[in-house]
């Protein structure tokens, strides 16, 4: 089976990808892969590449991809090209597949992210599982649901409209009479078999759900409780070494020589230099490691000069592209800012940040002839394919990923080095090798939510109404960069900078910063109308969704009791925030407590609304919308990468400082379900109204405007 | 020069020759193939390594092989008994405290250790038993939930 290729697929809305080639340059021979299913029926799709996708393309690009296997022994699986990193697509897909095939959850057996077996549903990001994956599941399970009437009907000579299926059997052939998806893969009906099913099936509707929309606890449970589940770090293989690869001593350091002949000393060490790369394999990565510090005392390498975190700011303007900037404009800006009565302009920053997965990078990589098979935490899965075939030059053909269910992704997992490493010490060692990484490795060597710089202008009539607006961002993306206000003036820009540490996705990535600046610009803008900042937006609001999340947070919050104007400091605080993306929308109120003595301030409570469409599992969602709170409070109060001649300055949970149990405030959520309105994502968007939220109740407390994050930086910080 | 140790790893007495300087994480992990104990900092931070060492939460990572000769592990795979889940366990399904899961072993693991202490701990008692384990999905609502749910059934077990 071939799959189509990956540099096409489904493109994230958010166009701020990590883009780079492999970090090594490797070769080796080649042979024909091989995978095989078991007995029972076979249901392709025809899957448009995303090649076809794109306009003009035709279909001729359509591929044959497997989606479901009904096994003669009952088993049902379905394939998937995502993958599971906490988020909660496991259960969501297996819940959408039993809705349409009138099963239980229990009856799914869901392959996700093996390149040799899963059609291309594109990597997971973008917050599109929900939006493309469960509705692709749906279609063909659905399909497959009739194709089970259909033949039943044929069979027992009845007609197919009186019959119907519950727990995987039909109904309505008469008593004693069974036919279940497991018949379907009999003999007898291999020729009525032989057909395409219609493409029109309809899938449940929403008021119909049984398993859609219900709380379905995490699938695969039971494994995680008990320890069993094998992440890709825990990966075994018979004979498997460990392996540790040599890092630079900072970024750009260019190796000018080394002496492996310490390492190769050592007994049952494999040691590899391949042009920059040099990695070692041994029995235990305690020996691997050994090997990496004799040999690192003999490495000479070329530094390069690195900026530092300190002058980050004024750096990313200094190093804006002219001709990489995105630009949209609606009615006369420069106008109507002329013309206006008040003209506000202020800037705002956003650190460095990472996604920090518990689970670090990880990779088993195994030869069998020249088969290679790589298990790895990636949510990029036919992207790491692709690029463990051209760093070892082989086809893609030849390289199989298996993306076993990971230890957290947030973004943070589109690219392949550990993968690269563990092949290419594998095929040194001629043994299976499993390479993690450090959690300072993945500090330093994996990539980083992009900083910014996000100016922002907004002119006011005399009636306190904005006229026009202006939103520029430096480096950090231009997701959210539009406003959802009603104004009639708008220029936005997004440029691109020359910027000096690796970046790539996370959770919301840069609707992050563009919300923090638009939200806090709002809450400025209210102040200088004298209005109430809920009031403020309410009165620039037509989107009824916005409008939705907006009241429905205030109301669970208390804002009209909550909020008072201050025109001195007071101990209390309260602050507001709202904004969409991908579709989704969400509102959040934040009370804070301020100790003036020594600029201390705890997070009393936090409230949220949110809504994503159709829910279609609400236990998930909540827990989704949580973390994605608790997860914003980081980036709002403490986290920031800090960096200095190529260095980073803070690659430790000692020094990096996420959120712990004593950091999570009082919480309280509310889901508004949509169920007239198609789902779509729900694991980013949540993240974007906590920074603003809390931002704001600084101000309604403390009379300081906070215009960097972290907030620690600005002389208030967040106790513990 | 290899050290020769001996000790209980989940109720089972293992011998093991190996370098002294080595991690206990390390050695379960990849010599005696108890892959539930994860790796996550390697400096204490996170607690993702916990096991109880003589029935006492310990970080791992930062426990040399040396230091449990002659002692008692045990380790996420040997919580359950007889094919029961633990209570904490249970309660971890229950209250669905988990996104990615990385972290649970060693969330459950330190709170077998807080109820052996404390078998009715207070919210607040809750969090500071808690604290040094990260979760980065912050799935930590659910997670005090968890605890708070195998506190209650393990009084209940108590009082039958």
């Amino acid at each position: 089976m071939s799959a189509p290729r990956p540099e096409h697929e489904f493109p994230e809305p958010e166009r701020y990808e990590l883009h780079e080639g492999p970090f090594y340059h490797f070769e080796i021979s080649r042979r024909e892969f091989v995978q095989v299913l078991g007995a029972g029926i076979l249901i392709s799709v025809a899957v448009p590449t995303a090649f076809a996708q794109r306009p003009g393309r035709g279909e001729s690009s359509a591929k044959l991809a497997q989606r479901l296997h009904l096994g003669a022994d009952g088993v049902i699986t379905v394939f998937t090209s995502k993958v599971e990193v906490g988020q909660g697509s496991r259960t969501q897909l297996t819940q959408a597949a039993a809705e349409e095939l009138r099963v239980r959850v229990d009856r799914i057996r869901l392959i996700m992210a093996d390149t040799a077996v899963v059609p291309n549903d594109g990597g997971t990001a973008g917050s599109q599982t929900t939006p493309s994956t469960v509705p692709a599941i749906r279609k063909a399970c659905a399909a497959a649901r009739e194709l089970l009437l259909d033949t039943a009907a044929t069979n027992f000579n009845v007609d197919p409209k009186s019959l119907s299926v519950r727990d995987g059997n039909v109904e309505g052939l008469g008593s004693g009479r069974q036919f279940t998806y497991a018949d379907l893969g009999g003999e007898k009906h291999a020729e009525a078999l032989k057909r395409d099913v219609a493409l029109g099936v309809t899938v449940t509707e929403v008021a119909q759900w049984k398993v859609l929309g219900t709380p379905v606890a995490r699938v695969g449970g039971t494994e995680i409780v008990t320890g069993a589940h094998r992440y890709p770090s825990d990966i075994a293989r018979p004979g498997m070494l460990y392996g540790k690869v040599l890092r630079p001593p900072s970024y750009g350091a260019q190796l000018i020589e080394i002496d492996l002949a310490p390492a190769r000393a050592m007994a049952d060490v494999s040691a590899v230099r391949d042009g920059d790369f040099v990695g070692f394999a041994a029995p235990t990565s305690f020996a691997a490691e050994r090997a990496r510090e004799e040999t690192a005392k003999s490495a000479k390498w070329n530094t390069a000069p690195h900026p530092s975190s300190d002058e980050l700011y004024v750096y990313l303007r200094a190093h804006a592209s002219s001709e990489r900037s995105r630009r949209d404009k609606k009615g006369s800006p420069e106008e109507a800012f002329k013309a206006a009565g008040k003209v506000l302009r202020e800037s705002y920053h956003i650190a460095y940040i990472q996604h920090a997965p518990m689970e670090p990078r990880a990779a088993v990589a195994e030869w069998t002839n020249d088969q290679l098979t790589v298990w790895t935490g990636t949510q990029q899965p036919a992207r790491v394919q692709d690029d463990l075939a051209k760093a070892l030059r082989i086809p893609r053909e030849r390289v199989r990923v298996i993306v076993p269910d990971t230890g957290g992704g947030f973004g943070g997992k589109h690219s392949g080095e550990v993968a690269v490493e563990a092949a290419r010490l594998a095929m040194a060692a001629k043994k299976p090798v499993s390479v993690r990484w450090s959690r300072e490795d993945e500090f330093t060597w994996a990539y980083f939510r992009p900083a910014g710089v996000i100016d922002v202008a907004g002119a006011l009539d005399e009636k306190g109404t904005l006229v026009a607006w202006e939103h520029v961002n430096f480096n950090s993306g231009a997701s959210a960069i539009g406003t959802p206000y009603q104004i009639p003036n708008v220029a936005t820009e997004f440029k691109a900078c020359e910027a000096p540490l690796r970046s790539g996705s996370y959770r919301a990535l840069a609707a992050t910063g563009n919300t923090f600046a638009r939200e806090s610009f709002m809450d400025e803008l209210a102040a200088a109308a004298d209005s109430d900042p809920l009031e403020f937006r309410l009165c620039h609001l037509k989107n009824e969704r916005q409008r939705a999340v907006l009241v429905a947070a205030a109301e669970l919050f208390g804002w009209k009791t909550e909020w008072k104007k201050n025109s001195a400091r007071q101990k209390i605080g309260v602050g507001l925030a709202c904004g969409t993306e991908k579709g989704s929308y969400v509102a959040c109120c934040a009370k804070i407590e301020v100790d003036e003595r020594d600029g201390t301030f705890n997070v009393l409570k936090v409230s949220e609304a949110f809504e994503c469409g159709a829910i279609q599992n609400p236990g998930n969602l909540r827990a989704q919308v949580e973390g994605c709170i608790i997860m914003g409070l980081g980036g709002a109060l403490r986290e920031e990468i800090r960096f200095q001649d190529g260095k980073i300055l803070n690659p430790k949970f000692s020094q990096y400082h996420v959120p712990r149990f004593k950091d999570v405030p009082q919480i309280e959520t509310v889901l508004l379900n949509r169920p007239d309105l198609p789902s779509v994502g729900a694991g980013e968007t949540p993240i974007i109204g906590i920074a603003p939220a809390i931002a704001n109740a600084l101000f309604n407390s403390a009379q300081t405007r906070i215009r960097s994050l972290p907030i620690r930086n600005s002389g208030y910080h967040a106790a513990g | 020069m290899n050290a020769s140790l001996q000790f209980t790893v989940n109720g089972k007495s293992k011998r093991v020759s190996t370098d002294p300087r080595r991690t206990l994480l390390d050695v379960l992990r990849e010599d005696l193939g108890l892959t539930g104990t994860k790796y996550g900092c390697g400096e204490g931070q996170c607690r993702a390594c916990t096991v109880l060492l003589d029935g006492t939460p310990t970080r791992s990572c930062l426990t040399e092989i040396t230091e449990v000769q002659g002692r008692k592990v045990e380790t996420i795979e040997a919580l359950a008994r007889d094919g029961n889940l633990h209570p904490v366990q249970q309660a971890f399904l229950k209250e669905n405290a988990m996104q990615c899961g990385y972290c649970v072993p060693g969330m459950i693991l330190t709170t077998v250790g807080l109820l052996k202490r404390n078998p009715n701990p207070t919210q607040v008692q809750i969090i500071d038993a808690l604290n040094g384990n990260l979760c980065r999905c912050c799935g930590y609502v659910n997670i005090i939930k968890a605890v708070e749910r195998a506190a209650q059934s393990s009084k209940e077990a108590i009082s039958k």
